[in-house]
C-alpha cells in the first residue's frame, strides 16, 4: 500500500431525504453516534427528487461514491415518491454499472428517522467500502481534479 | 412500390388525406429522403426500397400541428415508435392515415463499405442477394450481409397500427437482441469499462442519435439549456460523452421500443442500442416483459411501481 | 525530388518520424478509422479513404480551454493557455481536407490572426495522401481539389508494394533531410507513379458525381439564392443534428463557454454547429428561428457568403463526408443539384 492509498480521504456525497434519512442523521448525531467526516449530506424533499444527472454530476464533481437516502418503501411522506426511486435506481445502477462503473459506487439504502444508528452504521460501512474501491476514476472530469 | 403510389394518388385525390410522407429517390439510388408529398405529381418521386431505413414516425409529429390528415407509410418497426408518440399524445391518431408497408430487412451503404466494397454506383437488390456496380467492377454479397443490426434482431414483422397494409414482409431474425448485452455482462467491469470507453470516446456530440430517436421529442433538451453549466456541444473530456449517453439512454427508458436508429444514424459508429437494450432487458426481469409501442395503453414499467419491487442493488449490471 | 520506401517498411517510417516529432495518422479504434496520434500499437488504416472525422481537428480542436481561473484561499489566479509548442506531423490528409486547411487559413490566420490555430500550423507539418480509389461520395474535383497530386508539406503516393514521397515546402524538406530510410527513385518509378496518377484521375471522371457544377453559385447570388423557394423544400427532412457540421473539413464556427471546475472557471471554445437551435443565441434571442433558415445558412454560407468574402473560395471541398454521414440523406450535392434542376426549368 502506498503512502498515497492510506492517505485516501474519499469524497461520499449522501443524499437524503427531507422526512426521514435527514432526520435519521440528526438523530445519530444528536445520539453521538459516529460516521466519517468524509461523508457531505445534501438535504432533497423526497429521494424521488434525485435526478439520474445528479449522481453523474456528483461524480463528475469530485465525488468518489453516492449514496441516496430515502424513507422505508410504504412510508414515503409524499406517498408514492420512494416507489418511483426504488424502480428507477435499480435501473440506472444497472446501468451505471454496465457501462463499466465499479460495483457499489452508487448505492441506494432506506433510513427511517427512528434508525440513527443505521444510518451511522451504513455510512461507516459505504465509507470503507469506497476506500477499499479507490479514487473514482472511470466517471470523473479531470478539469475538475486540479 | 407502384401500388404504393397509386394509392397514396388515390388518398390525395379524394381528399381522404392532405399530404403523402414517404421517402423520395434522390441523385444516389442508395440514398432516399424521408419527405412530404402534397400532390399527385410529387409523388412520382416516391420511392420504397431496401435502403429506406429511417423510421418516419417522428415526422408525424410536426404535421399532427397542420391542418388535414398526413398519409404515413410506416415498416413494421416504425409502428411501435407510431403508438409510443401517440400513447405520449405527441401524435394525434386522428390526423393520420397509416399504410403499412412490407419489410424483409434495410440495408444501408455503410455495411457495404464495412463490406470492403467500394465506389459503389448502383445497387441491385435481387431478393437473397445484392449485386453491387461500382467504379471497380461488379460484386455480390449476401443481402442479409449488407443489413443494419436491428433487422438481425427484428421484432417481428407484424404491424402494430395500420389502416391498411400493403406488400409482404420477410423474416429476418436471426440473432437473440440480447446477445451482445449478456456478453458484456459476463466480462469483467473493467473490460466492459474498457469497451464503453473505445466506443464512447469516438462520440462527435453531433446529437444525430438524440435527434433521430422517435421518443426523444422534448420541446427543450435538458442538453440544450444555456443555463446548464456543462457543454452541451462538444465532447470537452470524456466525461461528457459518458455523461451524455448514460442521460440519454435513461431519459428513453422505458419509452424505447428498440427501432435502432441511433445506432443507424451516428458517425462513429457506436452501438448505441447496447445501452437501450440493457435498461429494456433489465425492466423486463425486475418487472415482467414490456415491449414500449406494442400499444396504446400499457403503462411503462418506470412510470408504475409495485409494492413488492425488486431493491436497487448492485450487481445487476454485469460481473465485477 | 521523389524518394521511395517499400510498403512493408511503413511501420518504420513511422517510427522514424515519431523520433523527430509526435505523429498523427488514421488509426482504427473501435471499427472507426480517425486521426489520432501514433505508438507503436495503434492499428494504422491507410485503406480507409476516408476517415469519419476530418483532419480540421488538429488544428481547430473540437474543444480547447482558452484560459483558466483559479479560486483558492483568498487569490484569484488568471492562467492563459499555452499555445502549441511541440512538432507534430499530420500523415495521410487527402487532398480535400488539405484545401480544407486552406479554408480555415483565411478564417483563423487573417486579420485578428488566431493565436492558438496560427501556433499549430506552424508547428504542424502535413503529409498528404493521393488517393488511389476515389469513392462514390467523393466530388472534389468541383471544387479544383487533384486528389491525385494534392500538394501539401509533402505528398505521398501509396501503391500495392511501394510508398512515393515527395517533398514541396522548405518545412516538408526539413523533415525529409531527418528521415534516412527513403530510397532513391529511377525512371520506372516515375512511370508507375504517373500511370497511377493518370489511373487515379480517370476514376475521377467516371463519380457519380463527376459532373456536379457550380453554375450560379458566387458571391454575387446572395439575394437570388437566398429568397429561392427552393429551401422550404429541401430542408424538411433535416434532423437538426450536426453531424455534417462536425465531420465538415471546413465548417468553422464556434462558441466559447465557461465551465465550472469547483475552485474555479475554465472558459474554453468548442464547435459549434448552425444546425444547432441555439447558434449565435444572443441577449434578444435567435436571429434564426426556424430550421428551414439554419438549413439555408449552412449552405448558402459555403457556397455564397465565404467566396463573397474570399476572393470567390468556396467553403465547401468536395470530401462527401456529409454524402455519408447525413442521418436523413441530405448533403450540399442534392442542394447544388435541386438549384441546377430549377434554373433548367
Amino acid at each position: 500500500m502506498s503512502i498515497d492509498d492510506r492517505d485516501f480521504r474519499p469524497v461520499i456525497a449522501a443524499f437524503c431525504c427531507n422526512w426521514c434519512s435527514y432526520a435519521g442523521a440528526d438523530l445519530a448525531g444528536s445520539s453521538r453516534m459516529k460516521y466519517p467526516a468524509e461523508v457531505k449530506i445534501i438535504r432533497v424533499p423526497c429521494s424521488c427528487r434525485v435526478n439520474p444527472m445528479f449522481i453523474l454530476r456528483t461524480f463528475e464533481k469530485g465525488a468518489d461514491g453516492v449514496i441516496l437516502c430515502g424513507c422505508h418503501p410504504g412510508d414515503c411522506h409524499y406517498s408514492t415518491g420512494n416507489y418511483y426511486t426504488r424502480r428507477r435506481m435499480a435501473s440506472l445502477i444497472s446501468l451505471m454499472e454496465f457501462v463499466g462503473l465499479e460495483r457499489g459506487r452508487v448505492r441506494v439504502e432506506w433510513v427511517s428517522a427512528a434508525e440513527g444508528a443505521k444510518f451511522a452504521e451504513t455510512m461507516n460501512e459505504f465509507v470503507e467500502h469506497i476506500r477499499a474501491l479507490g479514487k473514482n476514476t472511470r466517471l470523473e472530469d479531470l478539469r475538475c481534479k486540479n | 412500390m407502384q401500388e404504393l403510389i397509386e394509392r397514396a394518388k388515390a388518398l390525395l385525390a379524394d381528399g381522404t388525406v392532405s399530404r403523402v410522407l414517404g421517402w423520395r429517390a434522390t441523385d444516389t439510388p442508395f440514398g432516399p429522403e424521408p419527405a412530404f408529398f402534397e400532390s399527385g405529381e410529387e409523388l412520382n418521386e416516391f420511392v420504397y426500397n431496401c435502403f429506406c431505413g429511417a423510421n418516419l414516425s417522428k415526422y408525424l409529429i410536426e404535421s399532427s400541428a397542420l391542418e388535414g390528415k398526413t398519409l404515413a407509410f410506416l415498416k413494421p418497426c416504425d409502428t411501435y415508435s407510431f403508438n409510443q408518440l401517440c400513447k405520449e399524445h405527441r401524435i394525434d391518431r386522428g390526423k393520420t392515415y397509416i399504410i403499412g408497408v412490407g419489410c424483409k430487412g434495410k440495408i444501408t451503404v455503410e455495411r457495404l463499405h464495412e463490406l470492403g466494397i467500394k465506389g459503389i454506383l448502383d445497387v441491385e437488390d435481387a431478393g437473397d442477394t445484392l449485386t453491387v456496380k461500382t467504379l471497380y467492377g461488379e460484386k455480390s454479397c449476401p443481402y442479409s450481409d449488407a443489413m443494419l443490426e436491428r433487422c438481425h434482431a427484428c421484432k417481428g414483422k407484424e404491424h402494430r397500427v395500420a389502416d391498411e397494409v400493403i406488400g409482404e414482409s420477410a423474416d429476418t431474425t436471426d440473432t437473440d437482441r440480447f446477445a451482445k448485452v449478456t456478453e458484456l455482462e459476463q466480462m469483467t467491469s473493467k473490460e466492459r469499462y474498457a469497451f464503453f470507453q473505445a466506443e464512447l470516446s469516438k462520440c462527435i456530440r453531433c446529437n444525430a442519435c438524440r435527434n433521430v430517436c422517435p421518443v426523444c421529442n422534448c420541446r427543450k433538451c435538458v442538453f440544450d439549456g444555456n443555463a446548464f453549466d456543462s457543454v452541451q456541444k462538444a465532447n470537452a473530456t470524456e466525461f461528457e460523452e459518458k455523461m451524455f449517453h448514460i442521460i440519454r439512454a435513461f431519459h428513453v427508458a422505458g419509452r424505447c421500443t428498440d427501432c435502432g436508429e441511433c445506432s443507424r444514424v451516428c458517425p462513429q459508429g457506436i452501438p448505441l442500442h447496447l445501452l437501450n437494450r440493457k435498461l429494456i432487458k433489465d425492466m423486463d426481469a425486475f418487472y415482467g416483459e414490456y415491449q414500449a409501442g406494442e400499444d396504446t395503453s400499457t403503462v411503462s414499467p418506470l412510470t408504475a411501481y409495485t409494492e413488492h419491487d425488486i431493491e436497487p442493488e448492485a450487481g445487476k449490471g454485469g460481473n465485477e | 525530388m521523389t524518394q521511395r520506401l517499400s510498403r512493408e517498411e511503413l511501420p518504420r517510417l513511422y517510427a522514424a518520424i515519431a523520433q523527430v516529432a509526435d505523429l498523427f495518422l488514421p488509426v482504427k479504434r473501435a471499427g472507426k478509422t480517425n486521426f489520432a496520434l501514433w505508438n507503436t500499437q495503434t492499428e494504422v488504416d491507410l485503406d480507409t479513404l476516408k476517415t469519419a472525422k476530418s483532419p480540421k481537428d488538429l488544428f481547430f480542436p473540437q474543444c480547447e480551454p482558452l484560459y483558466t481561473c483559479d479560486w483558492r484561499e483568498g487569490n484569484l489566479t488568471v492562467t492563459a493557455q499555452a499555445l502549441a509548442e511541440r512538432d507534430f506531423v499530420v500523415f495521410g490528409v487527402r487532398g480535400c481536407d488539405l484545401r480544407g486547411l486552406d479554408v480555415l487559413d483565411r478564417v483563423f490566420l487573417s486579420d485578428p490572426v488566431d493565436s492558438f490555430y496560427a501556433a499549430r500550423r506552424e508547428h504542424g507539418t502535413v503529409i498528404a495522401f493521393a488517393c488511389r480509389e476515389p469513392e462514390e461520395s467523393c466530388f472534389c474535383r468541383t471544387f479544383g481539389v487533384d486528389c491525385a497530386e494534392p500538394g501539401g508539406d509533402v505528398t505521398v503516393w501509396l501503391t500495392d508494394g511501394t510508398l512515393y514521397w515527395r517533398a514541396n515546402t522548405p518545412k516538408g524538406q526539413a523533415l525529409t533531410d531527418r528521415l534516412d530510410l527513403l530510397g532513391k527513385t529511377d525512371d520506372a518509378d516515375e512511370q508507375r507513379l504517373a500511370a497511377e496518377q493518370t489511373a487515379a484521375r480517370e476514376i475521377i471522371d467516371r463519380l457519380p458525381y463527376a459532373n456536379l457544377f457550380l453554375d450560379g453559385w458566387n458571391g454575387d447570388a446572395t439575394e437570388a439564392r437566398f429568397a429561392s423557394p427552393l429551401w422550404e423544400k429541401l430542408y424538411r427532412p433535416c434532423l437538426a443534428c450536426g453531424a455534417c457540421t462536425f465531420a465538415c473539413p471546413t465548417c468553422q464556427c464556434y462558441d466559447i463557454r465557461d465551465y465550472d471546475t469547483g475552485n474555479g472557471v475554465q472558459r474554453f471554445r468548442c464547435w459549434d454547429s448552425c444546425m444547432y437551435s441555439d447558434f449565435t443565441m444572443m441577449a434578444h434571442g435567435n436571429n434564426r428561428t426556424s430550421q428551414m433558415q439554419r438549413f439555408r445558412q449552412r449552405f448558402m454560407h459555403k457556397l455564397v457568403y465565404f467566396p463573397a468574402n474570399n476572393d470567390g473560395m468556396y467553403s465547401c471541398v468536395g470530401c462527401g463526408r456529409c454524402v455519408e454521414q447525413c442521418p436523413s440523406g441530405l448533403n450540399i450535392v442534392k442542394v447544388i443539384k435541386a438549384f441546377e434542376k430549377e434554373a433548367k426549368k
